[in-house]
């Protein structure tokens, strides 16, 4: 069964714009798939979803289902907790939370009620070498997590959603603000990460999605335009404006 | 005229109005000292008032005051901030919290002698406390809540919205991200006003008038429900009540509690200074 399956799926802000309009969607475990599409098209609002971040955005409505692993996030019973540790996000602007980096990695363990020292220390270490931090910060783990870099705050930021030993690592453009070689250490660690988890990625341009896709769909105002493999869709799109966009015609 | 000098005109002006501001309180502060130093000494901290109060020290006005302060942080603070973060975090823009916002401003206009009587009515007789320590701080307590909530709320809003989004991304409940993120970062701001609203309270006479002062009881009190003497009236009473008064005497009072009062002041801002280093973002 896919991980994540989307159906009809409409989403509404409060202001009346219609971010999302009949999507359908199927992501399958242990892949990199990549939303993308130009501003504005829905891609992180998308992804809010999957995770029920979307109820951050006030009278805001939804029409459809989405699915992890066949139960519907939206069903009154869902434990909106447990499901945002086990749907991960990382954000396009890594924010770390005040306190050292073990204080970070932490955060969501200890706020799930974990006690266990041994066990923190073990996933920290662990996070750390998947996110390919640890060489850098095992000897500093004490200090504060606002003196790392804008790309080791990004691995930090990636390393503390792993720490979560979650099922599905969402990032939302997690290489914005970073230099070719931060991102290049990024992408990387995802090659490892997909044997694991699985992810779903706004990329930072249509270069990066085709560099790290297995799966992709392109995405246009909030619809979803075609969905694929990512060797059929970078190379023999089947619509029109899925071309346009990946040659640069248009975004 | 050059840009340059209209610029150096400008600051000129500012700056000589900015020290306009300043010098009254210079005067004032320097009025009360030059006045009433004479007085200030170690017996006149430490002795109870003698002889009609003409003779002897301050003492018992001095640690009312002091616990008339800690009584309205004890009342005034949870509640405060259980209003702020109901108001910043919780409530939305609806009816309740138009009604509460429109109650916050009202308070903070009445004026402190209204207070007052509402203390005696609502504290001293209805609630049977007597005048006391207790109906005193609730009423001093009432009044600095305005000032309060509405620094703490601004303390809270000020902390940056991404916070929140990443403590709730990890699976922190709404609580446990005001608790473990919001309340840290916001205390500087918190602890700001409420030192700002203390030092409001300890220098009213209105308020305590019917609900705690003693005109003269020279022993301390024993519990919450006795009486003390406390400096603002202690100061009302020796300078308007007894005749034959020093008036090194009434100006060492006042002295005294414009130390307490200014001390407090600073105590805020190195609170605020310091707390403010230790933030990285």
């Amino acid at each position: 069964m896919d991980i994540i399956a989307v159906k009809n799926l409409y989403f509404t802000y409060a202001d009346g714009g219609e971010a999302l309009r009949n999507i359908n969607l199927a992501i399958p475990r242990n892949q990199i798939f990549v939303l993308f599409g130009p501003s504005r098209a829905g891609k992180s609002t998308l992804m809010r979803l999957f995770n029920r971040l979307s109820d951050l955005s006030e009278n805001a409505t939804h029409q459809g289902n989405v699915l992890i692993d066949g139960n519907d996030v939206f069903e009154p019973g869902t434990d909106v907790y447990d499901l945002r540790r086990r749907i991960s996000m990382v954000f396009a602007v890594p924010t770390p939370l005040p306190g050292s980096i073990y204080d970070n990695l932490t955060y969501g363990l200890r706020m799930s009620g974990m006690r266990d020292r041994a066990e923190m220390n073990r996933r920290v270490e662990r996070s750390l070498q998947q996110a390919a931090l640890w060489d850098e910060v095992k000897d500093r783990l004490k200090t504060s997590a606002f003196a790392l870099s804008g790309g080791q705050k990004q691995r930090l930021c990636l390393a503390r959603s792993l720490a979560l030993e979650p099922d599905v690592i969402l990032l939302d453009n997690p290489t914005s603000g970073l230099d070719p070689l931060s991102t290049a250490t990024v992408e990387e660690s995802l090659y490892e990460l997909k044997r694991r988890y699985t992810i779903v990625m706004v990329p930072h341009s249509v270069q990066q999605a085709a560099r790290v896709a297995d799966q992709a769909a392109f995405m246009l105002d909030g619809e979803v335009i075609e969905v694929d493999s990512a060797d059929k869709l970078f190379i023999h799109p089947k619509s029109k404006r899925t071309e346009d966009y990946i040659t640069g015609r248009f975004g | 005229m050059t840009r340059q000098q209209t610029h150096r005109i400008a600051i000129t002006v500012m700056t000589i109005v900015s020290a306009i501001v300043v010098i009254p309180i210079i005067m004032v502060i320097g009025y009360v000292i030059w006045m009433g130093i004479s007085a200030v000494n170690w017996e006149f901290l430490t002795q109870a008032p003698r002889n009609g109060m003409t003779e002897g020290g301050i003492m018992p006005a001095i640690v009312g005051t002091v616990i008339l302060t800690l009584g309205t942080a004890i009342v005034s603070m949870p509640l405060s901030i259980a209003t702020a973060i109901y108001l910043a975090e919780y409530a939305g823009d609806n009816r309740v919290t138009r009604w509460v916002r429109l109650a916050m401003v009202n308070l903070a206009g009445i004026p402190s002698i209204v207070y007052g009587l509402f203390g005696l009515g609502a504290f001293v007789l209805f609630a049977g406390f007597g005048t006391s320590i207790i109906a005193g701080s609730l009423t001093l307590g009432i009044m600095t809540m305005p000032v309060v909530i509405s620094t703490s709320e601004e303390a809270i809003l000020a902390v940056p919205q991404q916070f929140r989004t990443v403590s709730l991304s990890l699976g922190a409940s709404k609580w446990q991200t005001i608790w473990h993120q919001i309340l840290p970062q916001a205390l500087p701001g918190i602890l700001t006003g409420m030192i700002l609203g203390l030092g409001r309270a300890a220098g009213e006479t209105a308020p305590i008038l019917f609900t705690v002062a003693a005109f003269y009881l020279p022993q301390l009190p024993q519990s919450i429900f006795d009486q003390t003497m406390a400096l603002p009236y202690h100061l009302y009473v020796i300078a308007t009540q007894v005749p034959g008064m020093p008036v090194s005497i009434q100006y060492g009072t006042a002295l005294v509690l414009l130390g307490f009062v200014l001390s407090l002041t600073l105590i805020a801002s190195l609170v605020r200074t310091f707390m403010r280093r230790q933030r990285e973002w």
